[in-house]
């Protein structure tokens, strides 16, 4: 090793001097506070919807109400942790059925991924919880202590009554909204008014008061106090995403094709009398100030920016001032930059095989999510031979195999069903504590919306005619529909 | 001899002057309040060791001034399971024997808390799927010695059998061989030859149905009946049943008939609460398939 080395450094003579870390360049960085200034504009609009829509689903959902008949929840979303059951409007999910979350989840990247093909990090510039807490809590710091100018000369000088007065309004709203954030949150795991009421008259469970607390604290301290740094030092998803997108994705980018050189307005008009080239950026910094990471747009993709949009409307409205195309900052790519360099057309190849892949795969899993919905069974059974002993011959030398059978019913509705089993000639069957029979197979009744687990006895008379091990198949039929399930096992004969 | 930090040109930032492959490390400084969280969960672990037990000593630990001991927990779960089941056990009381099983619920827990008693001390002799061994009859055939009725078992696991408690079953299969016992060696031969046909079991050579049959009702039919059938009053087993307790080969029945039997069960009534023997009875009843 030290060999390669000496040859190495010999070949080029003393190696380069390691520079010294400067005792003044501090390892760690304070947070430079973001004031960001409002923006008007088209992003902005549909920004502020998404905003209000989001918000207002994550509120008021709980409270929306969905018939299901007597004795059920009449909560269109609700986890039951109670007693295991999920329920999504006119879906109702049982803990076995959990692969239908596993699906949702595998459709809920995959769209991710799609909308990270089509036009980059959609995600978190529009709907990711951080964003949207976040712009809510800066338009209320706004809107308390006013704009980008306004606040960044308060901060400046010192505190005066009016100025506490104005920041303790603002955190204090600031953690009445994370404290309804965390309310809200408890409402979707128990029916929401009786919660609301018992929250208020403090007969609510602990958990609830404790999952309110932790909510409070979270979206207080995550969208108030941390804000971007949530973004640029905490979320993983940034990173991933960087490895999602390809050239084509349409991203959030400066068009420095146009833009540059970058001069001032008067060097600008300066340069193009003289014949020299001026780009169309006059180096305002409204791209920046607008920001809520604070970056600059102008150099280029980066972590940094969640792709929210608002430098464009931002630099749309100079553009409109100083009287140039709109669209400097605007949703492209660096291959239509290198295009336009090159005099060459736009392309905006929104259908390629990446995105049609993505597209496929998501109808795919949400066909196959559908199917299994629409043929989902409202009846289950499960049939489990003993395993000790398997068999038991009986004082007139039949044989006897027990099973523990188990009937799911998931319908809103007490049902009745005859357990019966075929394949199995001149067998007895009976189960343990039901004494209502139809012919000789046993009537077993099973509760609204619940599982009735019954050990059951099957008998054949001349186990000598068996083969050592013969296939039987439980059936079960509920009376009045007709409606049928069956499982199959074992009966061990010797 | 610090040298000037190198300025990276795409960025425009300092690096660390660490270099791989010609690849070269920025720097990027951590934020603060990384470093204040990281201070503070240290200021925290120390609150933790004050509060809960943490510094092993030489015989002993720190207990820490909460006094938590995870044993407390389990204590605290067992005593709320106990709270839980209350309602249930209590239901459980209540209910007669016989209605025990036309309650779903009951019966679910009855099954429940009759097994893991069967396990606890049942098993050791009737082995833990209840299917017996010589000796120990199996629990699962529909062959009851005493009675497969529920009220017949509840009777047998709560007073026993052949002990000291008056309440206890009581029946002794005499031995009939011996020098002064009721049967020659070779009448016991035939008697035993008797018993193996009666359940369908071939018989030795120069057998004499007859004898043995004339042998049977003079000296056994008084308690396992004319018909061989048993007597359940006095535990008599059913001759004609496939399952023999002691076995069935010729050896073992001469064996039988010539020493007798008597195989004891303990009472259990005394031991566990009337629950549990209620519990024991509504599972073993479930296991035979009940009568
Ligand atoms: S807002 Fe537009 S013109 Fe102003 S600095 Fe940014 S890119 Fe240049
Ligand atoms: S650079 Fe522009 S798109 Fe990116 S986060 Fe900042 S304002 Fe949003």
């Amino acid at each position: 090793m030290s060999d390669i080395l000496a040859s190495a450094t010999a070949s080029k003579g003393a190696p380069p001097p390691v520079p010294d870390f400067p005792e003044d360049e501090p390892l760690y960085e304070s947070r430079r506070e973001i004031y960001q200034q409002s923006v008007k504009g088209r992003l902005r609009t549909i920004k502020w919807a998404v905003l209000v829509g989001c918000l207002a689903v994550y509120y008021f959902l709980p409270f929306l109400r969905w018939y299901r008949g007597p004795n059920q929840p009449d909560q269109a979303v609700l986890v039951d942790l109670a007693n295991n059951r999920f329920y999504f409007f006119f879906i109702e999910i049982w803990p076995q059925e959990i692969y239908y979350f596993t699906g949702l989840l595998v459709m809920a990247s995959l769209v991710l991924f799609l909308m990270n093909a089509v036009a980059g990090r959609v995600w978190c510039g529009y709907l990711c919880p951080q964003t949207v807490w976040t712009d809510l809590f800066t338009t209320v710091e706004r809107w308390v202590e006013g704009d980008r100018r306004e606040r960044m000369m308060a901060d400046a000088q010192p505190m005066t009554a009016a100025k506490i007065g104005r920041k303790t309004l603002k955190h204090f709203l600031w953690l009445m909204i994370a404290w309804w954030t965390g309310g809200a949150w408890v409402l979707y795991f128990a029916d929401a008014p009786t919660l609301v009421k018992d929250l208020a008259t403090f007969q609510a469970p602990m958990v609830a008061y404790v999952w309110i607390g932790i909510l409070t604290f979270t979206t207080y301290s995550l969208a108030g106090l941390m804000k971007e740094q949530v973004c640029l030092y905490m979320c993983p998803w940034p990173r991933i995403q960087a490895a999602l997108t390809d050239q084509y994705a349409l991203n959030v980018t400066y068009r420095y094709d146009r833009g540059e050189p970058r001069l001032s307005m008067k060097a600008a008009a300066k340069a193009r009398e003289a014949g020299e080239p001026a780009g169309d950026c006059i180096d305002c910094r409204q791209c920046v100030v607008v920001c809520p990471t604070g970056v600059d747009i102008r150099d280029g993709a980066q972590l940094g920016c969640i792709q929210c949009g608002l430098c464009i409307d931002a630099c749309n409205s100079v553009m409109t001032k100083v009287n140039r195309p709109l669209g400097l900052i605007a949703y492209d790519n660096d291959v239509n930059i290198d295009r336009r360099r090159q005099g060459l057309d736009e392309v905006y190849p929104i259908i390629r095989p990446r995105t049609l892949a993505y597209a496929a795969l998501i109808a795919a899993v949400g066909l196959v999510m559908i199917y299994g919905l629409m043929t989902r069974s409202f009846t289950d059974l499960s049939v489990l031979h003993d395993r000790n002993p398997l068999y038991v011959q009986l004082s007139d030398g039949s044989v006897r195999n027990s099973y523990t059978v188990r009937i799911l019913n998931k319908r809103p509705v007490h049902r009745i069903f005859v357990l019966a089993v075929d394949e199995l000639p001149l067998a007895r069957l009976t189960a343990v504590g039901i004494s209502m029979t139809a012919g000789d197979w046993p009537v077993i009744d099973v509760g609204p919306d619940s599982t009735r687990e019954v050990i059951v006895h099957l008998t054949a008379q001349k186990p000598a005619d068996l083969p050592p091990s013969s296939r039987v198949t439980f059936r079960i039929t509920e009376l009045g529909t007709g409606e049928k399930v069956s499982m199959s096992d074992h009966f061990i004969s010797r | 001899m610090a040298v000037q930090p190198e300025i990276d040109h795409a960025t425009g930032r300092t690096t660390t002057g660490h270099e791989w492959d010609g690849i070269k490390e920025l720097n990027s400084p951590l934020p603060k309040w990384w470093l204040y969280i990281f201070y503070a969960t240290i200021v925290w672990s120390v609150g933790y060791w004050i509060v809960y037990p943490s510094w092993p000593l030489v015989t002993n630990y720190t207990k820490g001034v909460f006094g938590y001991a995870s044993r407390q927990d389990v204590t605290r779960e067992l005593d709320a399971l106990k709270a839980l089941r209350a309602e249930r056990a209590g239901a459980l009381a209540r209910t007669p024997l016989e209605d025990i099983a036309k309650d779903p619920t009951l019966l679910t827990f009855a099954l429940a808390q009759g097994k893991a008693a069967f396990g606890d001390n049942c098993a050791p002799c009737h082995g833990l799927s209840a299917t017996g061994s010589p000796s120990f009859p199996n629990l699962r055939d529909d062959t009851w010695l005493w009675g497969g009725g529920i009220a017949d078992i509840h009777q047998t696991i709560a007073f026993g059998i052949r002990n000291a408690d008056d309440r206890s079953r009581q029946g002794p299969m005499p031995g009939l061989g011996g020098p002064n016992g009721a049967l020659k060696p070779d009448e016991v031969i035939t008697v035993a030859n008797f018993v193996r046909a009666l359940s369908g079991l071939p018989t030795r050579q120069g057998y004499d149905p007859a004898k043995g049959k004339e042998l049977f009702a003079n000296n056994c039919a008084a308690c396992h009946g004319d018909e061989g059938r048993g007597n359940r009053e006095m535990g008599a087993p059913n001759l004609t049943s496939r399952n023999f307790l002691y076995g069935s080969d010729e050896k073992t029945i001469i064996e039988t008939i010539n020493l007798g039997r008597g195989g004891v069960m303990p009472g259990w009534a005394g031991r566990l609460d009337e629950t549990t023997v209620k519990s024991l009875a509504v599972y073993v009843h479930a296991l035979g398939g009940g009568q």
